[in-house]
């Protein structure tokens, strides 16, 4: 008896699976849109917003790193329509023919977004052909003031024997070099192969004092007191600071990276006019402003900007002023750079 | 055997198998094999195989190995007792006492580990309770000693289940024989008991080292992406570097280690083999 | 004496297989995030839970993927296993080894394999690649399971049937297959779990857009614990020990049966 009542079980799950999966995927009727970006990166309201005024049925998924976000799309440009990645990874897209011009005509919005920022952009998107602008920001480092007593401003602080244990670097490629890099007094798009190998040393170096490499855990360790230090990017900071008092955020002296976060779509998507109606409905300034206010990263969008309340908008952290820090973007570096790089990276986690 | 009135049948039946078997294990694998011994090019090199010999991935390689000898070695050290302690127990509710030690693993596996981050983290659940008694904190999160942890905890099923079934196989008989001709038992241990079991431990000692040593969620989960072990070298070729000819380059020299670990099984597995 | 420290070593490892899990559904009803301090008794993250697409949808993925994938696994493991006797035994241990290799080998390099088979292919991944590796990997232990009945099955009374005037395949259904069942059902049972269970494999044959419960929580983890996931242990721990109950009353009834 009790072997029929198995299989009968096994059956009806079955059944029920099925028919929940029929109608779990209820469609609207704009067709599809893939959308990839950062981790936290957006409101999750606003997808769902999106979906209910445009009925399209939005598949949205999260990367953490450009590397990551690379290897998924090389692998097949179709898998996704939209993608959020940073400066020198679009100039890689765009390099390796893995991204489509946009016809801005058809994202109106796009005219919201601040003529400095396509200025910026035409560093690795010459002629704004393939880009738009959705967030932006510099690299500093988070401490928690009652476990750091004396001043923060320089990246030495993250090689400092005190805070063994309680430093976390950032579990990416680009990002943990600029920290050596600079505080070593090279410039973060350095492709001496002397050079990055005293980078690759100095972190060999720091390693031991490292607690972990994370990405986006940063955050949320430093809220929960499991950390001293953090190297993070300064959208985060205002989120960190609501929630813990204790941290604060400082671009060290020495100097940063800036980096912008642009939408772009892939040279295989097969919605390519929902990609607009996506790109053009994260132009739109409420629609900034709110995202703005989730993930409290910079926003490019001048007509959200006029929005944001005065403190918050005129905050060296939400909106800094790059004339009064050393910044530096990154840059693409070809296959040979990208080869170094991954190398002496590699180099660095196997070390002991 | 009449249920087959020819062979033609049974290879008829057979065959949808087959093909699958061709097309989803070897032709598979046959790609792996021809990555990685090409370039991006297509043509045939012995770099990307070679590679393992990189100070850093050997090093990694030598970490996995490591970790997984000592992680095989303590879950046998606990299983071996407690299969010997359920067999001997006669109780009618030995299979539930056995599924009991079982049913952590149909727990899904990344909950399993992340239960230990929690617990593990510099300010999380054992630390804490460890302050309110007044003992100092313990701080193995991010460290080899939590890697091991997590493997021993999520392999150990898979140790403990082949003990137990090899040990409760064994004949009273041939126990108590021995002890009528005058063995202690140490020596009916040694000489009845542990030969007996040895297939048990073979196939343990399978299922629990080779998913240690090429696992790569334990150690990116519980070392905090400090510790590479070759799995995660391996995956990161996949995901991170996007270099698939080194990525099955190091993957031929994994399949060694299984390949002798299968040759290892063999010789040992008179029953013969999973499914003789 | 002997008995007493025998059950201490049972209770220890016990304990430390069980600690964790009861820890996980004592912070699934914590109030304050942090997992460090007991913030009250609250069923929030349950609720939050039960209204989380994402969760709810993966859920469904992981639970479709592993009936479908027990299914065709199941039927065809036991098809190829009632084979076997009719086969050469040279194709039979032909059969045998290849089968044995996806048990064997490193998820990680199965995984790959099938990444790059799909790819080769272009079969888009999703669903589709995902079930057809889960099939790959699950019929292995579904002959594991199979085999040895077959081995031990007792064929006279089969023929004794069609002497009898039976049609060969009601012969079948009335001799053989009541033997084999048990080890099907186990074959079965065995199947799922892997598929449940599965992270590696399924991490690298996964598409765009489709998560399981595996590699959610993976996602998850890399982004920060939320304690939604305790309140999903919990529950899957809970699911898992009643369907535990069910099957050790089962193969009890099975063993009562056989006597």
């Amino acid at each position: 008896m009790m072997k029929k009542r198995i299989v009968s079980m096994v059956l009806l799950s079955a059944l029920a699976a099925t028919a929940l999966s029929g109608c779990g995927s209820a469609q609207g009727t704009g067709g599809k849109l893939y959308v990839y970006n950062w981790g936290e990166y957006i409101d999750e309201d606003v997808i769902t917003d999106f979906e209910k005024e445009t009925g399209i049925d939005v598949i949205y998924d999260m990367f953490e790193t450009n590397e990551i976000m690379y290897a998924k799309l090389a692998q097949d440009t179709s898998a996704y329509d939209v993608v959020c990645p940073s400066d020198y990874m679009i100039q890689k897209m765009i390099r390796n023919n893995l991204v489509q011009p946009l016809n801005l005509e058809n994202i109106p919005n796009s005219v919201n977004i601040g003529e400095q920022y396509y200025k910026e952009s035409e560093a690795f998107d010459p002629g704004n052909l393939y880009s738009v602008p959705y967030c932006w920001g510099t690299v500093g480092i988070l401490y928690n003031k009652t476990m750091v007593d004396e001043v923060v401003d320089s990246w030495d602080i993250l090689w400092d024997e005190k805070y063994s244990g309680q430093i976390l670097m950032q579990d990416s490629v680009r990002d943990a070099f600029m920290v050596s890099l600079i505080r070593n007094g090279y410039s973060q798009n350095s492709t001496n192969p002397d050079e990055i190998k005293v980078a690759t040393d100095d972190l060999i170096a720091q390693k031991p004092l490292v607690q972990a490499y994370v990405i986006d855990q940063v955050r949320d360790k430093m809220i929960g007191d499991e950390a001293a230090l953090g190297v993070i990017y300064s959208g985060e900071a205002i989120y960190t600071f609501r929630e813990n008092p204790n941290l604060e955020y400082v671009v060290p002296k020495e100097g940063t990276n800036v980096w912008i976060d642009s939408w772009v779509i892939t040279k295989g998507s097969k919605n390519v006019s929902n990609a607009e109606k996506w790109i053009n409905y994260m132009c739109r300034p409420d629609i900034a402003l709110r995202n703005f206010e989730y993930i409290t990263y910079s926003t490019p969008n001048v007509a959200a900007q006029e929005l944001i309340d005065e403190e918050t908008r005129n905050s060296e952290i939400a909106f800094p002023d790059l004339t009064k820090l050393k910044t530096e973007a990154y840059k693409y570096l070809g296959e040979e750079g990208d080869k170094l790089y991954n190398d002496a990276w590699m180099q660095v986690k196997s070390a002991n | 055997m009449k249920l087959f009135k020819s062979g033609r049948n049974a290879y008829l039946m057979a065959s949808p198998y087959l093909a699958w078997a061709v097309i989803f294990i070897l032709v598979p694998l046959a790609m792996v094999v021809y990555y990685g011994f090409t370039d991006g090019n297509g043509s045939f090199t012995l770099n990307n195989v070679v590679r393992i010999s990189d100070p850093g991935y050997f090093k990694a390689l030598w970490r996995s190995i490591y970790l997984a000898v000592i992680s095989t070695l303590i879950c046998f050290l606990i299983a071996y007792p407690l299969g010997m302690i359920l067999s001997s127990m006669k109780l009618s509710n030995n299979a539930f006492l056995v599924t009991l030690f079982i049913l952590p693993m149909w727990m899904n596996f990344l909950l399993r580990t992340l239960t230990w981050m929690t617990l593990l983290e510099g300010k999380g659940v054992i630390n804490t309770l460890l302050d309110i008694v007044h003992l100092p904190a313990i701080n193995i999160i991010n460290t080899p000693g939590a890697i091991i942890l997590g493997m021993v905890y999520n392999f150990l099923p898979f140790m403990i289940l082949p003990i137990y079934n090899s040990l409760s196989r064994i004949d009273e008989n041939i126990i108590n024989a021995a002890r009528d001709l005058g063995a202690d038992s140490v020596q009916t241990f040694m000489r009845i008991t542990l030969p007996l079991s040895v297939p048990g431990i073979i196939s343990g000692i399978t299922m629990v080292f080779i998913p240690a040593l090429t696992t790569f969620a334990i150690s990116t989960m519980l070392g905090g992406s400090k510790i590479l072990l070759i799995g995660n070298i391996i995956e990161q070729q996949f995901t991170l570097v996007y270099d698939w000819h080194l990525g099955s380059g190091l993957s031929i020299v994994l399949m060694i280690f299984i390949l002798i670990n299968m040759i290892v099984q063999a010789v040992y597995d008179k029953e013969g083999g999973a499914l003789g | 004496m002997k008995k007493i420290l025998e059950r201490i070593y049972l209770g220890i490892i016990l304990l430390f297989m069980y600690a964790p899990i009861v820890t996980l559904i004592v912070l699934s009803f914590n109030l304050s995030k942090s997992r460090a301090r007991w913030g009250g008794f609250t069923l929030n993250w349950y609720i939050r839970l039960f209204s989380d697409r994402a969760v709810a949808s993966a859920l469904m993925n992981t639970l479709s993927i592993a009936v479908l994938a027990t299914i065709f696994s199941t039927i065809i493991g036991t098809i190829t296993c009632i084979a076997m006797i009719g086969l050469s035994p040279r194709l039979r241990s032909v059969i045998t080894g290849v089968t044995n290799i996806p048990m064997i080998n490193a998820d990680i390099v199965t995984g790959i394999s099938l990444m790059l088979l799909f790819r080769f292919l272009h079969i888009g991944s999703g669903f589709m690649t995902i079930l057809l590796a889960h099939i790959t990997f699950d019929i292995p232990f579904v002959m594991l399971s199979v085999m040895p009945r077959i081995k031990n099955m007792n064929f006279y009374v089969y023929e004794a049937a069609l002497d009898l005037g039976a049609t060969p395949f009601y012969a079948f259904r009335k001799t053989i297959l009541p033997d084999l069942m048990p080890g099907v059902i186990s074959g079965a049972l065995m199947a799922f779990t892997m598929s449940l269970d599965d992270f590696i494999i399924t991490y690298f044959t996964k598409g765009s857009g489709f998560e399981t419960l595996s590699t959610l929580i993976y996602n998850e983890v890399k982004r920060g614990i939320q304690p939604e996931i305790y309140a999903l242990s919990a529950i899957i721990f809970v699911v898992v020990l009643t369907l535990l109950l069910i099957n050790s009353g089962a193969s009890d009834n099975i063993i009562k049966e056989k006597k």
